[in-house]
């Protein structure tokens, strides 16, 4: 912000600064993932209903283990980012910054985790349309269908988030972003634990359904 | 609104005073009022595609055997229709114009929430626009598959389904974030003094709508999506030959397409509740019964979407229920067409062109509405699916009752936005064969739907020959009609006398400003402590 724009912006206070405003926003815009999301709970439920045994078996081809190591990155970069929050509202930039470094590079831990474990499916003949998919029964086909689906719709929210996080740093590191004006880092968090979140329901569906 | 826009000051017009000069004054600004006016401009553009779209389907029925074009072009031409009219006109129609241009004003803000954010819907919605009509000119051809998509058909199709589906996608989101915006501004930029219950009808209505946005949009998001997918990748998620269910995709389609139907008419009802008071100089009756049941429709309406699917399969007791619940919808809708006509008894009337078209939206609205529970009555439904009643129905309801409140609300808001004065005598002329002509069209393919006319057939059977020539010179006189109102408007906007600020005797904020209305709307910002629609104070609540 130059000068005279910090002279206009000082002279009106409280025009553009609705925190509560846009944190609301925010909100709304986290229901409608959430409703996104619930769209494909509501058809997992469905054929899960209609097929709960091809279900169950089919979930046994996954990896429990990157599962629920992906779980604990994703659970640890909320808390980074988190933390991030806290240093900036302190006053330590630098923290702050590192902060959202180590959330960033959990993200793409869990990326490159869920690559090696797409790869190893893959690998195995299990992906939509494969002429191995095609001889196992309807629902476990229908299961990976939405195996691919979901977790590949939580992915691009994965790398979303990444990118959203990558502008809020640049942002804070060009002052931006500072102490005293931090809601835009504060809503970029919550879309970080929102991704978190959905992660946390789709564990125990596909993983732990076995 | 960027903090460079503050500096300056609430005097001259906006349309006078662009923050950059030529076209970039209009396409990157972030005022409310300019954003409006985008949106309308490019709407009218879609719609005038949308209607020559339908002029062309009714000149193929107008003799027997192909007259104009092949069945193949015939559905191309009815899916295009059936989406740019949809997803371009009737669902952003009044709140993405009227909403964005007279929201601010009604609650006394200076603009919406999230400036910015509402430039950015305009080019989302633009985006989308664009790459639905470029779906017709590009990949396999024209989607065949009408405005629903339905699967299996829709994953089978060799037409350029994906990109039509994707442009829906995006204008979806559009939608999403005009909603969301909305909703916020409601609840945080209200001048002082106005509480909810001060609050002017056609803000309450976008309330209510927006939140009919947030909630269900998201659902045909991931819908179209899955389309996507489906057809790129074969998950098999909707294909029974993989093990899927298209029905599914049918309930997951209304879930959001029939609370998108009161996107459509709850703003539509707003601006109705604008109109009538203010020319029948009488207080609004039933200001609470109209504001809350703008939440029970959009509540209900949720709840009704398996009405569309009475011959899908359902169990007999879902089918039941929902239609039980679908005849519940009519409630709060009666609740607000008794308001309005409430309003008029003893009202000093003054029939302008806009009061005509409002007039006509409670008639046609009413004719549409009522015809909707004949469809919601489960052995009725099934004589009746798939026909031009159906057809007939919802034309009723999304041209006759939005597409009227459209017009209503573009003569009545015209001078505030433009600052000129329409020619009303010329509107009222204009009207005779809008009014006129649609009912003639619409109404006779009710008829021909009762007879058994299916929809979507290109061609038609020698006993329904006369009604289809009747339909086809209704949508002449119906179009003969519109020319003359977008004409007349033209010619409004380049010769027009000056309009004055108050030119209705209007009693909301939006006429306490000049015509049109400085940048920053107010030069003092409004303190409101009653009611809206005080027309006579002290004699009426």
């Amino acid at each position: 912000m130059s000068a005279p724009e910090a002279a206009v912006a000082a002279a009106h206070p409280a025009e553009h600064r609705d925190y509560q405003g846009s944190k609301i926003g925010m909100w709304l815009f986290l229901f409608t993932e959430l409703v996104l999301f619930g769209g494909m709970f509501i058809v997992y439920s469905a054929y899960r209903g209609m097929h709960p045994d091809a279900f169950h078996k089919a979930a046994g081809e996954l990896n429990v283990v990157i599962g629920v190591v992906n779980t604990l990155v994703l659970l640890t970069s909320s808390l980074s980012v988190a933390l991030s929050i806290s240093a900036l509202q302190r006053g330590r930039k630098g923290l702050s910054l590192g902060l959202i470094g180590v959330t960033m590079a959990l993200g793409l831990v869990f990326l490159v985790n869920k690559y090696f474990e797409w790869s190893h499916e893959i690998h195995n003949g299990l992906y939509p349309g494969s002429p191995h998919l095609m001889d196992l029964p309807p629902g476990e086909r229908l299961f990976f269908g939405l195996y691919y689906t979901m977790t590949g719709l939580h992915g691009a929210h994965v790398i979303i988030g990444l990118t959203v996080l990558g502008v809020m740093a640049w942002l804070l590191n060009k002052d931006r972003i500072r102490a005293d004006d931090f809601i835009k880092l504060e809503n970029a968090g919550l879309y970080w634990h929102l991704v978190d979140v959905i992660w946390i329901f789709l564990l125990p569906l596909f993983y732990l359904a076995a | 609104m960027t903090v460079a826009d503050t500096a300056h000051a609430a005097g001259g017009s906006f349309l006078d005073t662009p923050g950059r000069p030529g076209i970039a004054g209009w396409i990157f600004s972030t005022d409310h009022k300019r954003i409006a006016i985008l949106y309308l401009t490019a709407m009218l553009t879609f719609f005038a595609i949308g209607s020559a779209l339908g002029v062309a389907m009714r000149l193929e029925q107008l003799t027997l055997g192909e007259t104009v074009m092949s069945a193949t072009t015939y559905n191309a031409m009815f899916t295009l229709h059936g989406v740019l009219m949809i997803f371009t006109f009737v669902i952003p129609g009044l709140p993405a114009v009227f909403g964005n241009f007279t929201l601010p004003i009604l609650i006394g803000a200076k603009d919406v929430s999230f400036p910015r954010l509402n430039l950015f819907s305009w080019w989302l919605f633009m985006l989308g626009a664009t790459i639905a009509v470029t779906s017709l000119f590009t990949g396999g051809g024209p989607p065949d598959t009408g405005w629903s998509f339905y699967v299996p058909y829709s994953i089978k199709t060799g037409t350029n389904v994906p990109l039509a589906v994707l442009g829906a996608f995006i204008l979806g989101f559009s939608s999403i974030l005009t909603g969301l915006n909305f909703v916020t501004t409601v609840h945080r930029m209200r001048a002082p003094g106005m509480s909810f219950m001060n609050m002017p009808l056609f803000p309450w209505a976008l309330y209510a709508t927006g939140w009919v946005q947030i909630i269900a949009t998201p659902i045909i998001g991931i819908t179209l999506l899955l389309v996507i997918f489906e057809r790129l990748f074969h998950i098999g998620i909707f294909d029974p030959a993989i093990g899927g269910d298209p029905v599914l995709y049918q309930h997951l389609f209304w879930i959001y397409s029939h609370p998108a139907v009161y996107v459509m008419i709850i703003p539509a009802m707003g601006a109705i509740s604008e109109i009538i008071p203010t020319f029948a100089h009488r207080t609004i009756f039933g200001y609470r019964a109209i504001a809350y049941s703008s939440l029970a429709i959009a509540g209900l309406g949720s709840l009704v979407w398996a009405h569309h699917m009475f011959t899908s399969g359902l169990s007999e007791v879902s089918v039941l229920v929902f239609s039980l619940l679908t005849f519940l919808v009519a409630i709060p809708s009666a609740i607000k067409v008794f308001n309005w006509v409430a309003t008029l008894y003893k009202g000093s009337i003054e029939l302008t062109a806009s009061l005509l078209y409002a007039l006509s939206f409670i008639f046609l609205f009413s004719i549409g509405g009522l015809t909707g529970l004949l469809n919601g009555a489960l052995a009725v439904n099934v004589h009746i699916h798939d026909t031009y009643f159906i057809v007939g129905h919802f034309h009723y309801v999304m041209f006759g009752g939005t597409g009227f409140a459209f017009f209503a609300a573009l003569h009545y808001w015209f001078p505030k936005m433009f600052g000129k004065q329409v020619n009303e005598r010329l509107a009222k002329i204009a009207w005779v064969p809008t009014f006129i002509g649609f009912n003639m069209l619409y109404f006779t393919m009710m008829v021909l739907g009762v007879q058994g006319m299916p929809r979507r057939y290109y061609d038609h059977l020698p006993q329904f020959h006369w009604g289809h020539v009747f339909a086809t010179v209704g949508s002449w006189v119906l179009v003969l009609g519109l020319l003359m109102m977008f004409g007349n408007l033209l010619a409004a906007l380049f010769r027009g006398k000056k309009a004055p600020a108050n030119p209705w005797g209007g009693v909301t904020l939006e006429w306490t400003v000049p015509s049109p209305p400085p940048v920053l709307n107010f030069d003092t910002e409004p303190v409101v402590n009653a009611r809206p629609y005080a027309f006579n104070p002290g004699t009426e609540s």
